[in-house]
């Protein structure tokens, strides 16, 4: 137990655990605005992953990291689409559309990274970012390092918590939001068109995952790997509604969860417990089904959660 | 302009096996621009993949062999969904049934004639059971069935690689396998030469004691009861739980016996490529059959062509072999949009004005 606790209680636990959260924020952030306007998107998964090899080819060929981002959040955004198109226009089953984007994104992500980078036995890598210590704060002992000496993106994670926030529960466009997903017949005949406000959540969701993908092999990871993503994205599901619809909670569970991420990686590296390293890998799924369990009784998931609107019927 | 979709009362038997063949065509010649990205030409690509398939007796034995696990995570997912109950979780209830089938078919203690019907019977057990899990936490505690089974599907398989490197390693080779299984407990093969294994064949009564129970069974009603409305099943007095949790035994059972086969019939043993996404596999084959476990067949049969194909056509024509995952996915998505099909007509028009 003593060994336990020595790896845990070192601030560069603490980093790797907010550094191996931004992913989980992102796309689970991106994931609140999707289903709080009444759309559960379950091509998340495919989505963060697409767009990682995206955003990874583009900064292999243009060696512009920035650039790169650019590409991950445009791809995440043209899947939101697709994904809008098949739930919100379509009105199709949100499962099973979600999964089938998730099936061809990721086969897509497969198809083009081999055709593009071939059979290699060395994988490309890419030059990461780099931290960015804000002068000053990042000297604090203990919160400095942990907070205040990270990527870019992670800064830029940290602030979309509250613009999100502010998005949802004081603007207008926020309000529209939240009534679509709770009762999209009440928010059409306020004059709020369910279509197009599922259609922007979408259009955010996909952007927030597309970037996480981004972030998974541009900041956490240099290179590029089938399994980068690995259930990141369903995890986010899950955070979702354990952090109940609710921004800032979101972000917390996504904070917590970092934590076990570092926790596995920490333990599979030191060796200080005596157990195979795949089962330390197994350590966010169970995570996550416990979080479930705990919290899905007084979860009040939006109410018209999966439900495709047609205005013609009712 | 407004587009809008109408609700359809009634469609011809015709049309609605029309379906998932222009889902099919729809998919393949979506995916031949990805063929042409790849330098090749898409129609002799799909002619490759084709002639692997299905040039020859061997070759479609072959397909048959590779279709069975298929058809049996088809099945499993096809019941599951009737009762909307969203087993995704089919890959890891296949991989229990396949470590249940590498443990006991390694026992040398067993008599040799119990070991194939004990392998069969614990690996349908071992699948049951992991479904029954996520199927006990949604009716008990609400827990979406969807991410429960897909986590289920991850921490299965890190319990079987750890095993794989632990307990069960190759001590002489060291390799990440299981032990060989007994020969007794290899299934018997229904044509010499080929791999036309017992499990095949399992796999197709399956299939026949699917569509019997659904069409034939109270309880098939029950499943369809409920997942048509849960309420309302309630109501007539269907127990929603106890027939999801059925259900889930059934679903996992016939994802535990895709298992069962691929360790009896194919490999002899567990290895971590066990399943090369079967389970997921299984969700694209129920949808293309509509959920009807006699239509999970022929739509088993064409996904097991495309797998069994690209790896061929990727040698001769260098496209990569991932166009098979694509193929799958696109063809999911374009059958859900033909099912809309079936139930909604498309109208364009200008005027908002519209009744139902």
């Amino acid at each position: 137990m003593s060994a336990l606790l020595e790896q845990v209680l070192q601030v560069g636990f603490f980093a790797a655990a907010v550094r191996l959260a931004v992913p989980l924020m992102l796309g689970a952030l991106g994931e609140v605005f999707a289903q709080r306007s009444g759309v559960m998107n379950l091509g998340i998964e495919g989505i963060m992953l697409l767009a990682s090899m995206a955003g990874f080819t583009v900064a292999f060929f243009s060696g512009s990291l920035w650039l790169a981002v650019i590409a991950a959040a445009v791809t995440g955004l043209v899947l939101g689409l697709v994904m809008a198109f098949l739930c919100v226009l379509l009105g199709l089953d949100q499962t099973v559309a979600g999964i089938g984007v998730t099936m061809t994104a990721s086969g897509l992500a497969y198809f083009s990274y081999r055709l593009i980078f071939g059979e290699g036995s060395i994988p490309p890598a890419v030059e990461p970012f780099r931290t960015v210590p804000i002068p000053g704060l990042s000297s604090i002992p203990l919160i400095g390092p942990v907070f205040f000496n990270q990527f870019a993106l992670t800064y830029i994670a940290f602030m979309l918590v509250p613009l999100a926030a502010w998005i949802l529960y004081r603007t207008p466009a926020g309000l529209a939001l939240r009534t679509t997903g709770e009762n999209p017949y009440a928010a059409a005949s306020a004059g709020i068109s369910v279509g197009w406000t599922r259609t922007r959540a979408l259009m955010i969701g996909g952007t927030m995952a597309g970037l996480a993908g981004a972030y998974l092999n541009l900041a956490a990871f240099s290179s590029f790997s089938f399994g980068i993503v690995s259930g990141r994205g369903w995890i986010c599901l899950a955070l979702v509604a354990l952090g109940r619809w609710n921004p800032w909670l979101v972000a917390a569970a996504a904070l917590l969860f970092g934590a076990v991420d570092a926790l596995q990686l920490r333990l599979q590296t030191s060796g200080a417990i005596d157990v195979p390293y795949q089962l330390m890998l197994m350590l966010p799924y169970v995570a996550t089904l416990i979080a479930m369990i705990l919290s899905s009784r007084n979860a009040h998931a939006p109410a018209a959660l999966m439900m495709p609107y047609r205005s013609e019927e009712r | 302009m407004h587009i809008s979709f109408e609700r359809r009362y009634e469609s011809s038997v015709g049309f609605n096996l029309m379906l998932p063949l222009a889902a099919v065509i729809a998919s393949l010649v979506l995916c031949s621009g990805l063929i042409l990205l790849g330098g090749a030409n898409p129609l002799s690509a799909y002619t490759i993949i084709a002639k692997t398939a299905f040039g020859g007796r061997f070759a479609i034995t072959e397909t048959l062999a590779k279709a069975a696990p298929m058809i049996l995570t088809g099945l499993a997912a096809a019941i599951a969904f009737r009762a909307r109950f969203w087993n995704i979780g089919g890959e890891g209830q296949l991989l229990l049934g396949a470590m249940a089938a590498a443990y006991v078919g390694a026992l040398a203690t067993l008599p040799a004639f119990s070991l194939i019907p004990l392998m069969i019977v614990l690996g349908a057990a071992g699948g049951a059971l992991g479904a029954m899990l996520p199927a006990f936490l949604k009716a008990r505690f609400k827990v979406d069935d969807v991410v429960s089974t897909l986590m289920l599907n991850f921490i299965i398989l890190y319990v079987m690689l750890a095993l794989l490197s632990g307990p069960w390693k190759d001590t002489a080779t060291g390799w990440p396998d299981s032990p060989d299984i007994l020969r007794a407990a290899e299934f018997p093969n229904l044509l010499r030469g080929t791999r036309l294994h017992l499990g095949v064949l399992i796999a197709g009564i399956a299939s026949l004691g699917a569509w019997f129970l659904v069409r034939r069974t109270t309880l098939g009603f029950s499943i369809d009861a409920v997942g048509e409305n849960p309420r309302a099943a309630h109501h007539a007095g269907h127990n929603v739980a106890r027939v999801t949790m059925i259900t889930a035994a059934i679903s996992g059972a016939m994802a535990g016996l895709a298992g069962v086969g691929e360790v009896a019939g194919i490999q002899f043993q567990v290895m971590g490529s066990i399943s090369p996404g079967y389970g997921y596999a299984g969700l694209v084959v129920a949808m293309l059959a509509r959920l009807n476990p006699l239509g999970v067949v022929p739509a088993a049969i064409f996904l097991a062509a495309i797998t069994a194909g690209a790896d061929e056509m990727s040698r001769q024509t260098g496209v990569p072999v991932f166009l098979a995952d694509v193929i799958q996915g696109v063809t999911l998505i374009a059958m859900l949009i033909a099912l809309m099909f079936s139930t909604h007509r498309l109208r364009l028009g200008l005027s908002r004005k519209q009744t139902a």
